[in-house]
């Protein structure tokens, strides 16, 4: 866990704060294509489909802002960052979670709203996850690490 | 805007207090010319789950000049009734449907909905009430016939018995004065039992005894789970009552819950539920003679030509062909049972049509829960609906009841079925006991 992590880089995602968020973004992703396949198709299956990818994203999504939360309130890790992390992934839960419910109206009613959120909800994921390792070692860190397998 | 209309224990954060539809007092959007709101599309459905209470010493409440007794308790989900020739009493007691969870919505509306029913186990059963003496007792409760499937609508023609379950239409040889099925029943036809969304099939026969018209429920609200799944469904079916063979004989109704012949004519009526989730007010349940041929809007309209947005790809020909139905009984009362009355009822009651409303879920201010009366003149209604029998849900804001089939007994009563305490009812004008 994230005591492995050299306390010199500040804003690094501990390894499984990284695992949820590397988790939630091809879900997101998923969920808009299948809201672009519904739109184009009619076809409603793909809007259940991107029911189910938004509900599994907003899991991770939702896991990973408990983490940004307390990295807020840890001595070492806060910072402007932190807190803009923090606020964009809380976006990304609060969107998300309202367009669940968008997906929950029955057929095309979901649209436009249930594409245009999924398309936001995926931005912001992005940028939330871009933030969160920008910090070129940091990423380094906690990615290469993760990759090698230590800390197990 | 208003809170969220939810009364039921569902944690949300507070970005949902911007999406309940708010008050919606009962607009009394009753008759040929209802008027229709804008559509509502909230991020959740207003709701209001009937909260099951048990009678106890109350009854529900009846017009003055009638009384109103339980003749059967203890039933396994009673849904419709038929009297037979000698004053007995059917009962199809069930619960049907096998629709798949599709959506995590499926998963949480299905459990917060099921609050609001018994919890009784369907009897998939008939069972038959008998009064001998005629003292308005039904001393005799014996089980007709059993190991159906979902039993619903039922017809008797001469010596024939037509029980319409979910998933087909049987025939059981029946003579008069018989409490008992002689053995199982002959299949007629096979109904469309795919995923079973609406899964009641209601059932009428033509006063001549030919045709049996079959209503079938559409396979979701509004086309959520496809087009494919609502072949064969949302229509009324003429079967020929020897051969099983059959056509549709009405479409475009999404739910057609119950069925009649309008006594001396031969025309057919019928209770229908519309769809959800457009508002409090929005699509009124109907009461409607129905032509057949006749294309009654659903998916791509209500009421005549309004345009349901939902319904992708839209067809502008349908829309333009859609009938609008005869009489609005309200939105979300959920209308699941209808009888022509006769002068034996008395009064006010002896010229019109009974209405069971099951009661709503798709609205803050619950609507239904009671029996209407409608009034006709010359064939045609003529006026607001009636309370015939109501106080199902109480001033506590607990439901003790919901009522489902009616059934008019020529010699002056109106037996109700009761599929959530379990009960049939019989009301009766006093002065004729």
């Amino acid at each position: 866990m994230a005591t492995t992590m050299d306390r010199t880089c500040p804003r690094a995602p501990g390894r499984w704060h990284a695992f949820l968020l590397a988790a939630a973004l091809p879900l997101f992703l998923g969920a808009l294509l299948c809201d672009c396949t519904y739109w184009s198709s009619y076809e409603s299956q793909w809007s259940n489909f991107a029911s189910w990818l938004m509900a599994g994203g907003l899991v991770f999504a939702g896991i990973a802002l408990v983490c940004a939360l307390v990295d807020l309130f840890r001595a070492e890790r806060r910072g402007g960052r932190t807190l803009a992390y923090f606020v964009l992934l809380l976006a990304v839960f609060v969107l998300g979670f309202v367009n669940s419910l968008v997906h929950a109206r029955d057929a095309y009613a979901v649209m436009p709203s249930g594409l245009v959120l999924s398309a936001v909800v995926l931005v912001l994921a992005g940028a939330a996850t871009w933030l969160a390792c920008s910090h070129q070692a940091c990423s380094h860190q906690a990615f290469a690490g993760w990759r090698a397998g230590e800390g197990r | 805007m208003k809170r969220a209309g939810l009364r039921v224990a569902w944690v949300l954060p507070a970005v949902l207090a911007a999406c309940g539809v708010g008050d919606d007092p009962d607009p009394a959007q009753y008759g040929a010319n209802p008027a229709l709101p804008e559509r509502q599309g909230g991020l959740l459905p207003s709701m209001e789950i009937a909260n099951p209470a048990q009678w106890g010493e109350r009854r529900p409440t009846v017009p003055p000049g009638y009384t109103i007794t339980a003749i059967a308790t203890g039933l396994a989900i009673p849904r419709q009734t038929l009297l037979l020739p000698n004053g007995d009493i059917l009962v199809a007691q069930g619960r049907g449907g096998n629709a798949p969870k599709l959506r995590p919505k499926d998963f949480i509306a299905g459990r917060l909905k099921g609050k609001g029913n018994t919890s009784v186990k369907g009897g998939n059963r008939l069972t038959l009430l008998r009064d001998a003496n005629g003292d308005g007792t039904y001393e005799v409760k014996t089980v007709f016939a059993e190991d159906l499937n979902a039993p619903y609508g039922l017809a008797l023609v001469g010596d024939a018995l037509y029980v319409a379950n979910q998933d087909a239409l049987v025939r059981f040889d029946y003579r008069v004065g018989q409490a008992r099925a002689g053995g199982k029943p002959e299949k007629l036809t096979d109904l469309p039992s795919a995923i079973n969304h609406h899964w009641t099939k209601a059932l009428a026969a033509s006063p001549d005894g030919r045709w049996l018209y079959v209503g079938i429920g559409s396979n979701s609200n509004i086309t959520e789970r496809g087009m494919p799944a609502e072949v064969d469904r949302a229509m009324v079916w003429q079967v020929d009552a020897q051969t099983g063979a059959h056509r549709p004989y009405a479409t475009g109704l999404r739910n057609p819950t119950a069925l009649t012949f309008q006594p001396g004519t031969d025309t057919l009526w019928a209770v229908v539920n519309e769809r959800d989730e457009l508002g409090p007010n929005l699509v009124p349940d109907y009461l409607t003679s129905v032509r057949e041929g006749g294309f009654y809007g659903w998916p791509y309209s209500y009421w005549g030509q309004n345009v349901d947005p939902r319904v992708r790809p839209q067809e502008p020909d349908k829309v333009a062909a859609a009938i609008r139905p005869d009489y609005s009984l309200g939105s979300h009362v959920a209308a699941l049972g209808v009888a022509f009355s006769t002068p034996a009822m008395g009064g006010a009651f002896s010229d019109g049509v009974f209405v069971g409303e099951h009661g709503s879920w798709n609205r803050k201010e619950p609507v239904g829960y009671k029996v209407v009366f409608v009034p006709f003149r010359g064939g045609r209604p003529s006026g607001p609906p009636l309370d015939f029998v109501s106080g199902f849900r109480g001033a506590d804001g607990k439901t003790r009841g919901r009522p489902v089939g009616v059934t008019v007994d020529p010699r002056g009563a109106l037996i109700v079925a009761d599929d959530l305490s379990n009960t049939v009812w019989r009301v009766t004008p006093v002065r004729s006991r």
